[in-house]
């Protein structure tokens, strides 16, 4: 009787093993299992466990990786048509290239997406919408723009650090540069006026009306006058010693938080939460935020996608649009201060008198609600990010002193007409 | 007599067929591994071919080569592996003789000191390389510091070419020296002790056996650990990709500084997705790496037993 027993024992297991292995979309219950993969913080894990509750049939897995690891994997997966999980998350940056073959994901408008189309910015509801007409995400969040900047710096320098009169410092650029140097006069020691010329570049980019390419996704960055403009208040910056030289998202820039490296950064809201979680418990209350100078602009934001190869995919889409609904919206906003891309949360007064504690209990709220109202939606090309790339690492050239601006800006035109 | 007849047959059967029987396994995923891919790569290169778009492709011939070849970023990206090639490679092996050496003398707790030397091998390359760019680091790294101790002042290790390549060639060194050195480690233990006896009644000294009689002996494994070392560092990735992290990690540093013809495929192939461009890059690369093993093997050949 015992061999028998452990036989059958033996082969129950083996039975186990082999249905868990391959049991991606059944979990153990009956619950259907879906997977979403995210990058960087998209405040999702309490909706994730709220959405179970609602949905006792339902299990999610999140998995999150680094920006570029997350996109690269995620082209390698729909290459492959394999590893994608059932919702993925796509950049602003990247969302243009992936739509040029929208035959790799769900096409939303099939799935009830077109009735939904009132929820978001026009603009952010045809940045995932394909050249024929299919649309492959859903909207998240707008990157909206605003500074970010540490009091107690700007007073050791002699500058005001009450936020209406920061913002008064600088209602341009220009004035920007200028309260810079006034700045790095009486700066205290190692500390600059800004992370790193990138990231002032791309807020500036951002809020150009013509980017890096024109509407028939011709490439104009070289004859682009105002982004020109732009480079060379941004290279002077360099060349006065504002700049403190740190590439953004990297882990010398995020060092650069903890030992308080500069003392401004530009802030698109999903910055706030980097911020926070880079300069730790200790900067609570020393970071604030106020106005950009010249006005509205994007920087970032994202899309939730259904890969076509997913094996729940009807799912998969209520769960996304569950995710991207205002009320949801509402919810990242307040945890992980990400900006909504839907308009009718901007009168809500429940998201406009939000004010952030970390940040000096800066009325965050009012302060990007304005900023995404004020937002002129610029064209973004297939190869946006690529170029986003190229003109970071040009602006480093002439930090690291390895060329000058006009050596430096002829490369990068070269390069992206490539 | 036909039962007998019947075992001579399978007999013969047997010696005749299964030692290929033996090697096939090896074929067979050599087959699947190894030569299959070669040869998909060397036809996906002829093609114009996006990552995304696979149904897109088209055959194009030797245009994605004829572009490589006028491409500056790649001559660039090859002259950076030829660098590191040889500051790696050289540093290499010669550290790794003089910690074989040493290794082979008669040292309390010499055990200890031979399983450590292959530690920095066994290590997650990613977690090596991560720590090495902190050690690197332009303001609060661990070597400024100590550079700083003496005088020598802020180095930008990132930023320049010459610099980058010595960041990177300490990280490879260090990963790969203990490997080669338990390698020659155990050679130099089946040298004959009479020779060394013979050497010292002539009057050699410890120098003049290391060279005249220890490294020509050890000619088999140099050219072994030159071969092996020159195919790992030809095509270098993981660190000088992990050396600048974030988006612009593909491009090697701002100006290409750093940036592998291993990396420049990465670049084309996975930020780009021009899979046509990327595997014609593999192909020249797989040249190239055959022709600097060649170069080391001649090299490491005239290395004479006298």
């Amino acid at each position: 009787m015992r061999p028998k027993a452990l036989a059958i024992g033996c082969f129950a297991l083996a039975t186990a093993v082999v249905l868990s292995g391959c049991g991606s979309d059944t979990a153990s219950g009956g619950k259907t299992k879906l997977t979403i993969g995210l990058f960087g913080n998209f405040g999702y894990a309490e909706l994730l466990k709220e959405y179970e509750s609602l949905h006792p049939d339902i299990e999610i897995s999140d998995r999150t990786a680094s920006y570029s690891d997350h996109h690269k994997n995620l082209a390698a997966h729909l290459a492959t048509s394999s590893g994608t999980a059932d919702i993925e998350a796509v950049d602003t940056g990247y969302i243009n290239q992936f739509k040029a073959t929208p035959d790799k994901f769900v096409d939303l408008n099939t799935k009830g997406g077109d009735q939904l189309k009132d929820r978001w910015l026009s603009w952010k509801w045809e940045g995932s919408l394909s050249k024929d007409g299919k649309q492959i995400g859903y909207g998240t969040d707008i990157g909206g723009l605003a500074i970010c900047y540490r009091r107690d710096m700007l007073e050791a320098a002699g500058l005001p650090a009450d936020r209406d009169a920061v913002a008064a410092l600088w209602p341009t650029w220009q004035e920007f540069m200028d309260t810079g140097k006034k700045f790095q006069e009486k700066a205290p020691e190692g500390v600059k006026w800004f992370d790193g010329g990138p990231t002032v570049l791309n807020a500036i980019v951002g809020q150009a009306s013509v980017g890096y390419y024109d509407k028939t996704d011709k490439i104009v960055v070289g004859e682009n006058k105002e982004i020109k403009d732009a480079w060379d208040m941004v290279v002077k910056g360099v060349q006065d010693g504002l700049s403190a030289k740190l590439l953004y998202s990297t882990p010398v820039w995020n060092t650069g938080f903890k030992q308080g490296q500069f003392a401004t950064v530009t802030c698109p809201a999903w910055q706030m939460a980097k911020i926070k979680d880079q300069s730790g418990p200790e900067a609570a209350g020393k970071w604030d935020v106020t106005s950009v100078p010249g006005g509205g602009g994007n920087w970032g934001g994202s899309y939730l996608t259904v890969p076509k190869s997913g094996k729940n995919v009807d799912k998969a889409v209520e769960l996304a649009a569950w995710l991207t609904a205002p009320e949801q919206q509402a919810k990242v906003f307040k945890n992980a201060g990400l900006l909504p891309s839907t308009p009718k949360l901007y009168e809500d007064p429940s998201i406009v008198d939000y004010k952030n504690e970390y940040f000096n209990n800066a009325p965050i709220g009012k302060l990007f609600t304005d900023a995404a109202k004020a937002l002129n939606p610029q064209y973004q090309g297939p190869k946006a990010g690529d170029i986003q790339t190229a003109i970071g690492n040009a602006m480093q050239r002439v930090e690291q002193g390895k060329q000058n601006g006009e050596e430096s800006w002829q490369q990068f035109v070269g390069d992206v007409q490539k | 007599m036909v039962l007998m007849d019947k075992t001579t047959r399978r007999h013969r059967w047997d010696t005749k067929f299964s030692p290929y029987a033996y090697v096939t396994p090896y074929f067979l995923i050599f087959g699947v591994f190894g030569l299959f891919p070669l040869l998909y790569t060397i036809w996906v290169s002829l093609q114009h071919r996006n990552l995304l778009d696979e149904g897109g492709a088209y055959l194009v011939w030797f245009d994605n080569y004829a572009t490589l070849f006028a491409d500056p970023y790649f001559w660039n990206s090859m002259g950076n592996t030829l660098s590191l090639w040889m500051l790696t490679t050289v540093p290499q092996i010669l550290f790794a003789l003089g910690i074989a050496a040493l290794l082979n003398r008669k040292v309390r707790t010499r055990t200890l000191f031979r399983m450590g030397v292959i530690l920095p091998n066994i290590t997650s390359v990613a977690a090596v390389t991560i720590i090495f760019a902190q050690l690197f680091g332009r303001d609060f790294g661990l070597v400024n510091w100590v550079l700083d101790l003496f005088g020598a002042g802020q180095i930008d290790w990132q930023a320049g070419t010459a610099t980058s390549h010595i960041a990177i060639a300490v990280m490879v060194v260090w990963r790969w020296t203990g490997y080669h050195a338990l390698i020659f480690l155990a050679s130099m233990q089946a040298i004959s002790p009479s020779l060394y006896e013979a050497a010292t009644l002539d009057g050699a000294s410890g120098w003049q056996q290391f060279w005249r009689i220890t490294v020509p002996l050890l000619r088999p494994q140099i050219i072994f650990t030159t071969i092996i070392a020159t195919t790992g560092n030809m095509r270098l990735l993981a660190e000088p990709l992990l050396f600048n992290p974030g988006a612009a990690a593909a491009t090697g540093g701002s100006d290409r500084q750093f940036q592998t013809a291993a990396l420049y495929l990465y670049e084309q192939g996975f930020t780009k997705y021009d899979f046509g461009y990327s595997s014609a890059i593999a192909v020249v690369l797989a040249i190239a790496t055959i022709i600097v093993a060649g170069f080391g093997y001649l090299v490491t050949k005239r290395i004479q037993t006298d």
